[in-house]
């Protein structure tokens, strides 16, 4: 297994508020983890850190690049990040409206990346477009419509597709589900866990619910006021919890 | 008030400085829009302000001067414009396209083409190309300095997909050197290969503070899919002069539906009818 993302010593602070500090972890080709903790311990600042959205205070995030291999993600410079965020990340935001463009047609949305990444060819672009819609369970018949007209589950889907054209490496996902019904939320699940498994893609989601991590991530890391208080494999952290935190987190879990 | 009370030109010269400043700038390079303190003039936003002080910053007294709107030398805007400045500066006028040394224009290029001491000055009223897919000045500062640019094609792929071509008749979107992205002013399609000539281009646009220019012979590539670029205009000859090669007008002539079609640059039509071409609609 070769390391993709390594990330060390990363610190981000809010004034006299901690963001997130000491965050130490490394991340093989293939791998899901799953930050989790309550709301405000730090999750989506280090999500943000990592993806280039917000300059970390300290710290380095080393990414293996398809171009160039390993380089500093914190010291590269602003161009060089925009490429990768189009390019090797993808960004799949909590809100699909904050993702998609709302009144842009949904082949434009999918094919935007393509056309920034230079793709000039209209047929091509629409044939990639539509060949992704199918892969998200999106009829290709919809292809002109804008995103204002789906539901909630599609515009999901939609805002997965259009990140995942470029074949990205690594994929940041801020809450999944949120805002999902349960029923919709189980065939994201379904449909996110084949195309990671189809497309050997590594994976850092984002996200309190614990059942979702179970079904998606390899690994969890809990976080708790900035600061990583557990690791390990998923079922040995949520199956026999070590810190207090954690064996709270996963008591709180409704069962059902 | 008399015209004395006038400086030359009507903008007083730490003004031109400034904005000579700019021109110069914007020289340099090419496509940028470089901001600048526009002044009030004594006309709406919307009417030429920009292109008025670019005009007034680059005029001498020995220049003469020729203004165009959509072509015509003879509209309102044309007309009040060139009074202005013969009043605030005195300098002489001309409707002909080859005897002028500085033009002023809304909208359209002459036809005739010009030469390497010529000046075409552009009235603009929005510069940025990606204002209306990007609403933030902060950001689309940001896309420039990055070539940012996929969120252009975005906008062109809509077009295909909605209206089964590139549905932007006018002000279509250019690339300057292969850097930046420009909005060559609400020109028509048509003229947008003419953007590779002789002349300096001067872009003003006064409501927002901005002037771009073009140096001479300057590559200026419109955007476009691997489909060819289509300069599309009225498929008919000029009524009056015969032209076929020249952007036309549609004038409505009666209540009865019945119309012509004539050449919008009227120095063009002009010259062509006193050199003995005839349309079929000349009397």
């Amino acid at each position: 297994m070769s390391l993709l993302l390594s990330v060390q010593d990363l610190r981000k602070t809010y004034g006299r508020l901690i963001g997130c500090t000491n965050i130490c972890f490394d991340l093989f080709v293939g791998e899901v983890i799953g930050p989790v903790g309550e709301s405000g311990s730090g999750k989506t600042t280090l999500l943000n850190c990592l993806s280039g959205h917000l300059p970390p205070d300290q710290g380095q995030v080393i990414f293996d690049t398809r171009s160039d291999g390993p380089r500093n993600t914190v010291t590269m410079s602003e161009p060089a990040r925009r490429m990768l965020a189009r390019t090797d990340w993808a960004f799949v935001q909590q809100h699909a409206r904050d993702g998609l463009r709302m009144n842009v047609s949904a082949g434009g949305n999918v094919g935007e990346r393509l056309m920034a990444l230079g793709a000039r060819h209209y047929g091509d672009i629409r044939l990639q477009a539509e060949d992704w819609l199918t892969r998200v369970e999106i009829d290709a018949s919809r292809i002109d419509d804008r995103p204002a007209t789906f539901s909630g589950g599609m515009q999901q889907r939609l805002q997965i597709a259009r990140n995942l054209i470029t074949g990205p490496r690594l994929v940041f996902r801020d809450e999944p589900t949120g805002g999902l019904h349960v029923s919709v939320q189980a065939r994201l699940l379904d449909m996110l866990r084949g195309l990671v498994r189809d497309m050997g893609l590594l994976a850092m989601i984002v996200t309190h619910d614990l059942a979702v991590v179970r079904l998606l991530a390899d690994r969890l890391m809990v976080i708790k006021d900035g600061r990583v208080i557990e690791t390990g494999l998923t079922d040995q952290v949520l199956d026999d919890p070590q810190a207090a935190h954690t064996q709270l987190l996963v008591s709180s879990v409704l069962q059902v | 008030m008399t015209e004395e009370a006038y400086n030359f030109a009507y903008l007083n010269e730490q003004t031109k400085r400034m904005i000579r400043r700019a021109i110069l700038k914007g020289l340099a390079t090419p496509g940028y829009q470089v901001p600048f303190a526009s002044r009030e003039m004594p006309m709406p936003y919307g009417w030429g302000t920009g292109g008025v002080q670019v005009s007034a910053a680059t005029l001498t007294p020995e220049d003469t001067f020729k203004v165009i709107d959509q072509g015509a030398d003879d509209t309102t805007n044309a007309v009040s414009i060139r009074k202005f400045v013969e009043r605030t500066a005195g300098i002489a006028t001309t409707t002909k396209t080859s005897d002028a040394k500085v033009i002023q224009t809304r909208h359209r290029i002459p036809e005739a083409p010009l030469t390497e001491d010529q000046i075409l000055i552009y009235q603009v009223p929005i510069p940025e190309p990606l204002r209306f897919l990007e609403p933030r000045e902060t950001e689309t500062r940001k896309m420039h300095s990055r070539e940012d640019y996929g969120l252009m094609h975005v906008k062109l792929y809509e077009d295909i997909a909605q209206h089964g071509h590139i549905a932007t008749p006018y002000a279509y979107p250019v690339r300057v050197e292969g850097r930046y992205l420009m909005d060559p002013s609400p020109i028509p399609k048509f003229d947008t290969p003419k953007m590779e000539m002789a002349a300096i281009q001067l872009f003003g646009a006064g409501r927002e503070q901005r002037i771009y220019a073009l140096p001479p012979y300057t590559k200026v590539t419109p955007l476009d899919f691997e489909d060819p670029f289509d300069p599309s205009k009225a498929p008919h000859p000029c009524g009056l002069c015969g032209a076929e090669d020249a952007y036309l007008d549609e004038v409505i002539t009666d209540d009865t539906g019945r119309r012509m079609f004539v050449c919008s640059d009227t120095d063009y039509c002009e010259t062509r009818r006193e050199a003995g071409h005839r349309g079929k609609d000349a009397a």
